[in-house]
């Protein structure tokens, strides 16, 4: 280990030549008074007072040699770096913190600020969801540094929001352990004996390792568990001292190779008679949840929906929206019916009225069977309830569905038999023909509103769609329809969490950072009430030359729960059901999103109302984001 | 979230199908007689917008009310005895009256464009 150099310009010293400058300064106070006409502001100033004799005796007495070290060589937090790169982040979003100042320093001098590279961050919930839309686009975790405290209770939410959505976030907080070297005041808000408890819940694992060793080894545990399905969020709590102290026997420290677990196939013989089961049925259907974690995950169900020529429910990236069996079918008519990687099974199956006395009654027919394969059982808590209502069913297979696929497919083909083919193929054209029928619809109803102001939803899509349908385009949130084309397995996002008012935003924007070295036009509908949570995630995306373009859907309210007020007034006959807008409308005044955007060094258009407005807004704004600015344009829009 | 859409379709697929059979010029001899400026505050200010938007056009909520209502004896039950998610509007909270001017103003609503005269859903 190289020994700590000591140096002659230690702070005492440093403290000495103040109280002599201090001194000088004293002196000029009384300088003449032509001077003191030339600088009337510094004049009034009143003189700093100076150090006692005691203080500055204080101050430059000598001091032990194990306390007179004042630079480092080979900072503890320069060999987490190691181990970080080692791993391949791209990216570490963050919002600065005191806590982690050791490690932030060493990315962006001892790292070199490249893989990974600092993201500037405005809040720690922001920094999080930008992991979480980054991951949905490049499949692999981004690094969120915090606070161990006040950071980490900032990003709660958005941590609970990737859990529910079983994606991973790499998550580091920062911490002082020993009291002993705390610096009083602040640092010891900031610290915390068990810095990970409070997400513990909604956490996949954390540790907080005790030396460089053990945080080479956990940092590497915890990127293989984050991906391992079912995936989710990990934390490593890092103490303070361990970045800032030296890195003793640097040599002789190892950073662990890292090989991520293969995802878990169902059961051969499980997913046998699953296969069995939909080869014979009649009328089978797919209920697909988030299935597709890959390109090849797309090409799979395509292949399986093709093979049982079965309409899919719930397609979103699982197959393409315009494929033939993509959507179709009915739970009230299947008399099989395959759920896979569905979240909430029993939601599907059942409807729920929620009136005030709330029912509900099951879809399906007597002597349909229910198949499940599903990743949620391999891994779940308590506390809690993602987990959903429990879901009756005939056959549950416990794996991956992406990897369990290929065994379903051959399992299917071995036992379709010409009759059965033929049978199959006739039930392809009844789906393609009623798939196509709702796309002629689906068109039909677009008119509805067509010329309202404020500017139908249905309007909004269709523009955007015609803005940008030539191009190599990727949506980064909402906006899509029936009426769009989208083919590719990255021309949506994944979805899935915990409905959290605030995330789509920093979806968005890491969504569009994995796609910007891919060049594609990146675009998305943005909710007014979710922007507003932390709109600094737009100044992120600015700062960090993003290009995407994000249209609001301005109906200037919270509107879920302007229909909840509404619901709950109606219910129990209030004599004013006139007062749902309290509380939940985002008006009075309006807020001007373009010149928000603009603040922020943003291309913002609008606030739009007239419809005949909006297809130049939006060709405008899509110019400006091919030349890679980030771009918004308002949207003053129908409710819903 | 995906309860909720999986309800607001399932009431969009049953209203629509209700609409789709009526005979909606034989229906409104039935009415009463309504005022349609009033109906079109009312359709505001009572939040049907929220839910049908501020043309009855419908939306991600709620089924399209207009043009061609449904005949007014069932939209009348539909409104005071809702069978889904609809929110229920008794008498108490809307007098007949008003339910009569916002069934005069659906019956204002004109027909939107004939698709083919939109570009942009011709693509």
């Amino acid at each position: 280990m190289a020994k700590p150099k000591k140096t002659p310009v230690n702070r005492r010293g440093f403290l000495k030549g103040a109280a002599v400058g201090a001194a000088a300064g004293a002196a000029s106070v009384i300088a003449p008074e032509s001077l003191v006409a030339a600088q009337p502001l510094q004049a009034q100033r009143p003189a700093a007072p100076l150090p006692t004799a005691a203080q500055i005796a204080a101050e430059t007495e000598p001091l032990a040699a194990e306390h007179n070290v004042f630079t480092v060589e080979n900072a503890g937090s320069d060999f987490m770096v190691d181990v970080l790169k080692s791993l391949g982040f791209e990216y570490i979003a963050a919002n600065p913190a005191s806590s982690f100042r050791g490690l932030q320093e060493s990315f962006i001098n001892y790292g070199g600020n490249k893989n990974p590279e600092w993201l500037t961050c405005c809040h720690e919930e922001s920094a999080t969801a930008i992991a979480k839309g980054y991951f949905n686009v490049e499949g692999k975790p981004m690094g969120v540094m915090c606070h161990g405290t006040v950071g980490l209770q900032h990003a709660s939410m958005a941590i609970y929001n990737t859990f529910v959505a079983r994606d991973p976030v790499f998550i580091i907080i920062g911490n002082a352990l020993d009291a002993n070297t705390r610096r009083p005041g602040v640092e010891w808000n900031h610290s915390v004996q068990d810095a990970a408890a409070m997400v513990r819940d909604f956490t996949k694992w954390d540790d907080t390792p005790g030396s460089l060793q053990h945080f080479a080894e956990s940092a590497v545990r915890a990127y293989k568990l984050a991906m391992t399905v079912p995936m989710g969020p990990v934390i490593l709590t890092v103490d303070g001292d361990l970045q800032e102290r030296p890195a003793e026997n640097r040599a002789r420290l190892r950073i662990p190779k890292l090989t991520l677990s293969s995802p878990p196939a169902g059961d051969p013989g499980a997913v046998a008679e699953v296969a069995k089961l939909m080869v014979a049925a009649e009328n089978p259907l797919i209920l697909a949840g988030r299935v597709a974690r890959t390109e090849r995950g797309m090409q799979l169900m395509v292949e399986l929906a093709e093979t049982l020529q079965c309409p899919v429910q719930g397609g979103g990236r699982n197959i393409p929206n315009r494929h033939p069996l993509a959507g179709g079918g009915s739970v009230r008519n299947a008399e099989v019916i395959l759920g896979l990687q569905v979240d909430d099974l029993w939601g599907s199956l059942h409807s729920f009225r929620d009136q005030q006395d709330r029912a509900y009654t099951s879809l399906i027919k007597p002597g349909t069977k229910v198949l499940s394969i599903s990743a949620n059982d391999l891994y779940t808590r308590s506390n809690y309830q993602d987990f959903q209502r429990y879901a009756e069913s005939d056959i549950s297979i416990a794996a991956d569905v992406e990897a369990t696929l290929p065994l379903l497919i051959e399992a299917c083909k071995k036992l379709i038999t010409a009759d059965r083919r033929r049978v199959f193929e006739e039930r392809g054209k009844r789906i393609a023909a009623t798939n196509a029928q709702a796309v002629e619809r689906a068109r039909v109803e677009a008119t509805y509103g067509w010329n309202a102001s404020p500017i139908s939803t249905t309007r909004m899509s269709v523009e955007l769609w015609n803005a940008v349908r030539t191009k190599d385009w990727a949506l980064i949130g909402g906006g899509g329809s029936r009426l769009w084309n989208i083919q590719k397995f990255y021309q949506t996002m994944s979805g899935g969490g915990a409905a959290a008012t605030g995330s789509a935003l920093p979806n968005a924007v890491g969504a569009a950072l994995a796609h910007r070295k891919y060049g594609r036009l990146c675009i998305g509908v943005q909710n007014d009430g979710d922007l507003m949570y932390a709109p600094g995630a737009l100044w992120t995306a600015a700062h960090h030359r993003i290009p995407m373009l994000l249209v609001m859907h301005n109906n200037r309210a919270y509107h879920m729960e302007v229909m909840h007020m509404q619901r709950m007034a109606n219910r129990r006959q209030r004599a004013n059901i006139t007062n749902a807008r309290i509380g939940t409308e985002i008006a009075d005044p309006n807020i001007d999103y373009a010149t928000l955007a603009r603040s922020m060094g943003l291309y913002g258009e609008g606030p739009i109302t007239d419809p005949q407005d909006l297809g130049p807004a939006l060709r405008r704004a899509v110019e400006r984001v091919e030349r890679g600015q980030t771009a918004l344009v308002d949207v003053v829009t129908q409710p819903r | 979230m995906r309860l909720l859409l999986l309800l607001a379709a399932t009431l969009m697929a049953s209203m629509l199908s209700a609409q789709t059979p009526a005979a909606p010029q034989a229906s409104n001899a039935a009415a009463p007689r309504g005022n349609a400026d009033n109906g079109k505050k009312i359709f505001t200010a009572y939040g049907c917008y929220q839910c049908h938007n501020y043309t009855a056009a419908g939306g991600g909520a709620g089924p399209r009310l207009a043009p061609r209502p449904i005949a007014f004896p069932a939209f009348t039950k539909a409104i005071r005895e809702p069978r889904d998610e609809m929110v229920p509007y008794t008498a108490k909270i809307l007098t007949d009256q008003e339910l009569a001017d916002i069934y005069a103003f659906l019956l204002t609503i004109p027909a939107p464009p004939a698709v083919n005269t939109i570009p942009l859903l011709n693509n």
